[in-house]
């Protein structure tokens, strides 16, 4: 009995000493991260091919998502409202969820699973091929090269994409409601357009920035931690998807207090 | 020119160097025998500083690694890696060009030192606007030999150079290695179990067992050795001071 209970504290502490160390091993990075961004020199080149890969190729399932879950939601607030009769309030509704939760946090998330996943695996495989190596004995240091460039480009790209897809997500709202629910075409945009305020724009713009950079530095961290072998980088993959989701939902919970408790 | 003193490093409890010396004088190719596991590869990125020596010294030129700037330490150095290494996200040009291109040589004037390089290690200029993964193993090797001379390095180090090659090409890659080792006067250091490739490259010979230099002598010397580890690793015995399973 006594042993089953040791054994049972011994194998939590481990584990809760484990989790703040690898708590503590991705602030490390974070801050390496952060402080190698200002220091020259910058490869420009590996940015900007960072900003298409990140920013310009997921669009498609930004969009996407957005075009489905602002007719989703049109559908849902409407047949919601009707119960107190407040059908009217579906394009202010639409708005302002997809602009402050949905438009960043669905965003992010399929930002997550597209990019931090590509990201582990194309720096693991680098890891477990020696290619990491390579670069340090050609004068070059992995963490500029590699992780600056991404992260950069994630924490300014992944706004732009929010905030298309916020435009596609009150769109998606719009068609259903105007062809579904018998919405006027002119009164919907009017609407939204009285309802939604600067802050609701700019708070899920400023989420996007910090989801893009959890994003980016989880693939980087994963892809640099990665272990050996096809197994190593499948690991590292999957580990880098989950931290980010889970980052990104727990972060987006933070910015709301912090945004709209005060 | 690289001088190691009483170097030692574990990983965990699993101590892979336990108290290397060794040194190689300027414009010698040393090629460090020995069975898999024994810290060959570890003692090659001790002295690149791609891993930490837990005790003891390394040396290069007689300034200690860990003072002084790491990218100049860094640049007197040209690395052949086992697997190639090669950046398979940009073509062979841009991979021997590297280190050209950001040290800010412009576009065209390294991509005809990559052309030139290419073309010492017996490939054709064609393949400069190949990816890595549309190369044979051998003429991956080749690619990675032109990467690694392609600033002219004071020391070149080959990690495992034929490893994965048909006998021809390995002794093809051999004799380029010991050519341009000779042409440039660079001091090299050679990391192999490949008998043939230690006869071709080597000037001296040490053999690396259980994290220490057991023997250092010349190729001559090490067929006439009476030392039993070496005597059972050329010749490739199974009974003997190396345990067969490790």
């Amino acid at each position: 009995m006594i042993r089953s209970a040791t054994l049972l504290l011994g194998s939590t502490g481990r584990a809760v000493l484990n989790a703040i160390g690898a708590i503590g091993a991705v602030a490390l990075f974070a801050a390496q991260t952060i402080g190698q961004i200002a220091r020259p020199p910058f490869y420009w080149r590996e940015f900007v091919s960072a900003c298409i890969t990140i920013g310009y190729f997921s669009l498609p399932v930004v969009g996407l998502t957005a075009l489905f879950t602002g007719g989703a939601l049109a559908l849902q607030i409407y047949a919601g409202g009707a119960r107190f009769n407040a059908e009217a309030v579906v394009p202010s509704i639409v708005a302002i969820g997809m602009v402050r939760e949905l438009g960043p946090v669905l965003g992010g998330l399929m930002v997550a699973a597209r990019v931090a996943s590509s990201i582990a695996a194309e720096i693991g495989t680098m890891k477990v091929t020696e290619q990491i190596d390579a670069l340090v004995t050609l004068s070059t240091n992995p963490m500029k090269y590699l992780t600056v460039p991404r992260v950069l480009a994630a924490t300014l790209t992944v706004p732009v994409l929010v905030l298309i897809g916020d435009i596609i997500g009150i769109m998606g709202g719009y068609l259903v409601g105007t062809s579904r629910l018998g919405f006027n075409a002119a009164a919907y945009l009017q609407n939204t357009a009285d309802f939604l305020e600067f802050w609701d724009i700019a708070s899920g713009l400023v989420k996007g920035a910090v989801f893009g950079f959890i994003v980016a530095l989880m693939g980087c961290y994963f892809g640099m931690t990665s272990g050996r072998g096809a197994q190593g980088v499948g690991a590292a993959t999957k580990a880098a998807v989950v931290a980010a989701s889970v980052l990104i939902l727990a972060a987006n919970y933070i910015l709301t207090e912090a945004f709209f408790t005060a | 020119m690289i001088r190691l003193k009483n170097v030692h490093k574990a990983f965990g409890n699993n101590a892979v160097l336990n108290g290397v010396d060794l040194h190689v004088p300027k414009g010698e190719s040393m090629v460090i025998i020995g069975g898999s596991g024994t810290g060959k590869s570890v003692t090659l990125k001790c002295i690149l500083g791609l891993v930490k020596p837990d005790i003891g010294t390394i040396t290069v030129a007689d300034k200690d690694i860990k003072d002084g700037d790491r990218d100049a330490l860094l640049s007197r150095f040209g690395m052949l890696f086992q697997g190639g290494a090669l950046f398979d996200s940009m073509p062979v040009w841009q991979n021997i060009a590297f280190r050209l291109v950001q040290s800010g040589v412009s576009t065209d004037e390294a991509r005809a030192l990559a052309i030139e390089k290419l073309r010492r290690v017996g490939l054709k200029p064609d393949v400069a606007d190949r990816f890595p993964a549309e190369l044979s193993g051998g003429m991956q090797k080749r690619v990675g030999l032109a990467r690694a001379i392609a600033a002219d390095p004071e020391i070149i180090f080959f990690d495992e150079p034929t490893t994965g090659l048909d006998p021809i090409m390995a002794g093809v890659i051999n004799d380029l290695i010991r050519e341009i080792v000779v042409e440039m006067g660079a001091t090299a250091m050679t990391i192999t179990h490949d008998m043939s490739s230690v006869r071709a490259i080597a000037d001296r010979v040490a053999m690396l067992h259980d994290g220490t230099i057991k023997w250092t002598g010349t190729v001559t010397e090490m067929d006439t050795t009476g030392d039993p580890y070496v005597h059972q690793f050329i010749n490739g015995l199974s009974e003997g001071p190396i345990a067969a399973i490790r």
